[in-house]
């Protein structure tokens, strides 16, 4: 892709499809502490929810980093953090042929069915 | 696809109030304002919390001192939270904090004034943050979804840091007459930067047309300032206190209060560099980052260590 | 103001306040902005638990007390914090360091408290306990990084060590109230020295094994450094005397 801008965050996968980080921007210095997303989940019964990123050492600080960042008002019961660098993403480009597809499938969901009001609740 | 056909695509969306998301094709302008303005953003919570910071040793009570801590380090996440927003666009913190140091990149100019006296926290509170939030309520519906969102999460923690300076505003401008005085000379210090941080004319802004187009704002330098002397003019007879602009008057025709001429000059003054405390606050991030090397290196080379002795383990 | 429980819960407080203050003299200036809110969130503990205990003596003593008449109108030798907490933050080793030997302290020290015939007293303790319990997590992990850092951490952390180990000992002094209500400090050393061997080997900082303890904090006899402490922090205060804030 020619347009493709060039982004080294959010896992993107290089052209070889190996699944590594692609190379490092000359400017960025090596002495940064890597890039780790962090996943909380607010209440019992919920998901991990994506709230952002932060930065970190090792994985014990990210989520410690995470607790004194992301949870001071009292916004989670647990955390996740993965680095960034391990996260894969779709490409965007693909989002005709990904998701476009399930457009016409309308009868997989309930509102498709015309039933008697008798099983209304069904 | 030419780049014709993608600016075209890309401008549909936009106006469709489809946000834009780090791995979608952005014009590469689009990329770069937002990178300036989302980490200037980041670049002024952070020098931000040197005026306040400065106060939290002498405090005047110990639950103020808890609240301006915890206010403080609010501005530090909220710093993180943009910067993290900005390094979706491939930008890194550490280019972007190079950026601070080396004065190439540039924050909000209210910070380069300082903070004098105890009621300058409750005056920062009230009027640098009420212009703030100003701003930032308009930047939750920004169209990088990125920045948008973490707009979203700071509003909610900002809420508290206007509610609370004009709550200190209040307790001085009931107190002794000394306190009234404190607080009178603080409001007369930091209206006119305040309104200077709405930025330019919008006759003389030169980066709001384009924003604009791209919903990066949504609103104008004018409309903002507008909507903040609004608010704050009628704010101020609660505390019974004077905004020291003479012209300052209700007009019944716009249905808005009308205000003096800023002083333009001082304004570039600052942003150039010159403000009072615009040496001062670089200083202090620089020194901050200096002294932080050591301290960063060791927690790198620690992890780097650790995996190297699971990895002999696991082999 | 003077029985032997209103001398204790004012050296509780004293001691969480003026590392409360120290922690928050780096508000704004960490070594990276992650770092900055965590040691302002120890910071903020820190300070929640001196007010709960400045409120406890100041509604025992009656009378006008109050948090803040206790925290802002009292002078050097009235605070009775140890010498520990009041050295100076130098740099995030010996920031690092002195809030590890602290909060291991603190841990065993509330430990105890929390079941203390004083119910306020031990409901204070019990809810500071998970706090503290988090501080010394996170000054352990940082202990070990440093010393097992890069050889400047390392040396750092030899100086920070050599800069405050001699106003350790202290801690585990009984004072004269002490003595008589409270926990018995001198229990708690062994637990102490333990665990702080444990973790300064993994780290590879070894202690000195002969100091000269410093003592008198907890006495009112502190070192120069709570004057400039205090001068801060009361300066407001005393520069507007009887005005509410």
């Amino acid at each position: 892709m020619a347009f493709q801008i060039n982004k080294n965050f959010y896992g993107d996968i290089p052209d070889d499809g190996s699944g590594a980080t692609l190379p490092q921007t000359a400017t960025e210095t090596k002495n940064e502490w890597p890039l780790w997303e962090i996943f909380i989940r607010s209440k019992q019964g919920l998901d991990h929810k994506h709230v952002g990123s932060l930065h970190a050492a090792d994985a014990a600080m990210a989520i410690e980093n995470a607790r004194d960042v992301y949870t001071r008002r009292m916004e989670g019961v647990s955390i996740w953090a993965v680095e960034s660098k391990y996260v894969h993403a779709s490409n965007p480009d693909d989002a005709e042929s990904f998701y476009e597809p399930s457009e016409d499938k309308i009868y997989r969901h309930p509102t498709f069915y015309q039933l008697p009001d008798e099983v209304n609740h069904m | 696809m030419p780049v014709q056909d993608l600016e075209k695509i890309f401008q549909e969306k936009i106006d469709q109030e489809i946000k834009i998301e780090p791995r979608d094709w952005m014009p590469e302008a689009y990329r770069k304002t937002n990178i300036r303005q989302i980490s200037q953003h980041a670049h002024s919570e952070v020098v931000g919390m040197l005026p306040e910071g400065n106060w939290i040793s002498r405090a005047p009570s110990l639950k103020r001192k808890a609240i301006l801590l915890a206010k403080v380090q609010d501005e530090g996440g909220h710093g993180l939270y943009l910067y993290s927003a900005a390094e979706t666009l491939g930008m890194s913190r550490d280019e972007m904090i190079s950026d601070l140091l080396s004065g190439k990149a540039k924050y909000s100019s209210i910070f380069n004034y300082p903070a004098l006296t105890w009621a300058d926290m409750g005056a920062v509170g009230w009027l640098v943050d009420g212009a703030a939030i100003l701003n930032q309520v308009m930047l939750c519906r920004t169209s990088y979804g990125p920045y948008a969102r973490a707009m979203v999460r700071i509003c909610k923690e900002e809420s508290f840091h206007q509610r609370q300076g004009f709550e200190a505003l209040l307790v001085l401008s009931r107190g002794t007459d000394a306190q009234k005085a404190m607080c009178q000379e603080s409001i007369n210090r930091w209206w006119w930067p305040s309104l200077m941080m709405f930025g330019p004319k919008d006759s003389e802004s030169t980066n709001s047309d384009q924003s604009m187009k791209w919903k990066i704002k949504r609103k104008t330098n004018d409309e903002l300032r507008q909507q903040f002397v609004d608010m704050i003019a009628e704010q101020i007879k609660v505390l019974g206190m004077r905004l020291p602009d003479d012209q300052l008057k209700w007009n019944e025709e716009r249905k808005h209060y009308d205000f003096g001429e800023i002083n333009w000059d001082e304004f570039w003054n600052v942003v150039k560099g010159n403000g009072p405390c615009n040496k001062q606050r670089l200083d202090a991030r620089k020194k901050a980052h200096d002294d932080g090397a050591w301290v960063r290196a060791a927690a790198l080379a620690y992890a780097a260590k650790k995996i190297n002795t699971k990895n002999e383990k696991a082999a | 103001m003077n029985d032997p429980l209103n001398k204790y819960i004012l050296h509780l407080a004293d001691n969480a306040l003026i590392l409360a203050q120290r922690n928050g003299e780096w508000c704004g200036h960490g070594p990276i902005l992650e770092q900055d809110i965590a040691i302002t969130n120890i910071s903020l503990d820190l300070l929640g638990q001196a007010r709960n205990f400045y409120q406890y003596a100041a509604s025992l003593q009656g009378n006008d007390a109050t948090e803040d008449s206790l925290a802002y109108l009292r002078i050097e030798n009235e605070y009775r914090n140890g010498l520990l907490v009041e050295q100076p933050n130098i740099d995030w080793a010996q920031t690092i360091l002195r809030q590890y030997f602290f909060s291991t302290y603190q841990y065993l020290l509330y430990e105890k408290l929390q079941a203390a015939d004083d119910a306020q007293l031990a409901a204070i303790a019990a809810k500071a306990l998970k706090e503290v319990s988090y501080h010394l997590r996170w000054s352990r992990e940082w202990v070990i990084r440093l010393g097992d850092g890069t050889a400047e951490s390392h040396r750092r952390m030899i100086q920070a060590v050599d800069a405050l180990w001699r106003y350790t000992g202290e801690l585990f002094i009984p004072a004269d109230y002490e003595n008589q209500v409270g926990v018995d400090v001198s229990l708690i050393k062994d637990a102490w020295t333990e665990q702080v061997n444990v973790v300064m080997a993994e780290a590879g900082i070894s202690l000195p094994e002969k100091t000269y303890m410093q003592t008198g904090g907890k006495q009112g006899i502190h070192t120069e450094h709570l004057g400039y402490i205090l001068a801060e922090l009361q300066y407001v205060q005393r520069a507007y005397p009887n005005s509410s804030w």
